[in-house]
């Protein structure tokens, strides 16, 4: 059953076609189908990047970005996400020696820092809504909290993953799936990195500069 | 430099589905590189040193250019080889894209602008 032949009557060389699947070792291109997915994430930014250019200068006589943002806020704001980076690179360092207590606290150490970044990022948006500049005050306005907002929910769900993750490792150890897991969010994690690096440059050193 | 060399160490790897994962020192010269690849748009832009908006716009534009390389090669671990070369396209293909669906709309919206409310275009001028 594994193969069907088909023979002609005229005596020609027989072809056979495969039908069924071959074997693959479990997860072995989840690496590039997770690639392919952050890529359409990365389509996703590129179209809200587009919107802010666009609708970046329509104030409505409302507040610019030079009376709004706190670059020291968002200079901090960076350094969380950065150190969130490299404390999740060790955390993949210590899942390739197979040492669960030390990933363990790698992986809690990034979620803190994640938390920092979001609890900061949730500060300056109460900062922002307080002023009177919320999303329905301008074009402008829209486009950032959509723009940043939507990268601060990937950080969300980015932390929820990670906590999940906190407790697999817990429970079942290091086991193949579980780094696996973990090397996605690795991915997860840097790519979201990427994304800010836009995000502060052309939102908000740009936005200083207009 | 020493990306290159993880992702040759573990090419051998990939048939049974083992990623590279970097080194300590792959990560150490990623951050670094990442913390003052930050740090000099954020100065340029603070202190104003430029004195000149345009000139400053592009070099922290080029900054962010070279720090998303740098993490892509030091954090994401990115080369030709990975995945026989399927993530290289799959990237190559989305920056296709995003060059497409951001110089468009930024074309396209600012020609907009320009040529058809020539009296509305600065909103902040109606009181």
């Amino acid at each position: 059953m594994s193969s069907a032949t088909m023979t002609e009557a005229s005596g020609e060389v027989p072809v056979f076609y495969e039908v069924d699947e071959h074997p693959h070792p479990e997860g072995h291109s989840t690496s590039l189908g997770f690639w392919i997915y952050l890529m359409s994430d990365c389509l996703i930014f590129a179209a809200l990047f587009a919107i802010y250019g666009v609708l970046g200068g329509s104030y409505a006589a409302g507040p610019g970005p030079r009376e709004l943002f706190d670059l020291n806020l968002v200079a901090l704001n960076t350094a969380m996400l950065l150190f969130s980076s490299i404390t999740y690179g060790f955390a993949m360092l210590t899942m390739e020696k197979d040492r669960v207590a030390v990933t363990l606290v790698w992986l809690a150490v990034t979620g803190l820092f994640g938390l920092a970044f979001l609890g900061i990022e949730l500060y300056e948006f109460h900062h922002l809504i307080s002023e009177g500049a919320t999303p329905q005050r301008s074009a402008f306005l829209s486009a950032f909290f959509t723009l940043v907002g939507t990268h601060g929910l990937h950080v969300t769900f980015g932390l929820i993953w990670l906590t999940t993750l906190m407790v697999q490792v817990a429970q079942r150890g290091l086991v193949t799936a579980n780094k696996r897991r973990l090397m996605c969010l690795s991915m997860f994690w840097h790519f979201l990195d990427v994304i800010w690096i836009g995000v502060f440059t052309f939102v908000y050193l740009m936005g200083m500069l207009r | 430099m020493s990306a290159h060399d993880m992702g040759a160490a573990h090419g051998h790897h990939d048939t049974h589905g083992a990623e590279p994962h970097g080194s300590l020192r792959g990560y150490v010269i990623g951050f670094v590189l990442s913390v003052i690849l930050t740090a000099v748009p954020f100065w340029l832009v603070m202190s104003g040193v430029l004195d000149n908006a345009t000139a400053t716009a592009f070099a922290i534009m080029g900054f962010a250019v070279v720090q998303i390389v740098v993490h892509m090669v030091f954090f994401l671990h990115m080369n030709f080889r990975s995945e026989g070369g399927w993530t290289m396209l799959a990237l190559g293909f989305t920056l296709i894209l995003v060059v497409i669906t951001l110089a468009g709309s930024l074309w396209v919206m600012y020609h907009l602008n320009t040529n058809m409310m020539p009296s509305l275009h600065d909103m902040r001028q109606i009181p």
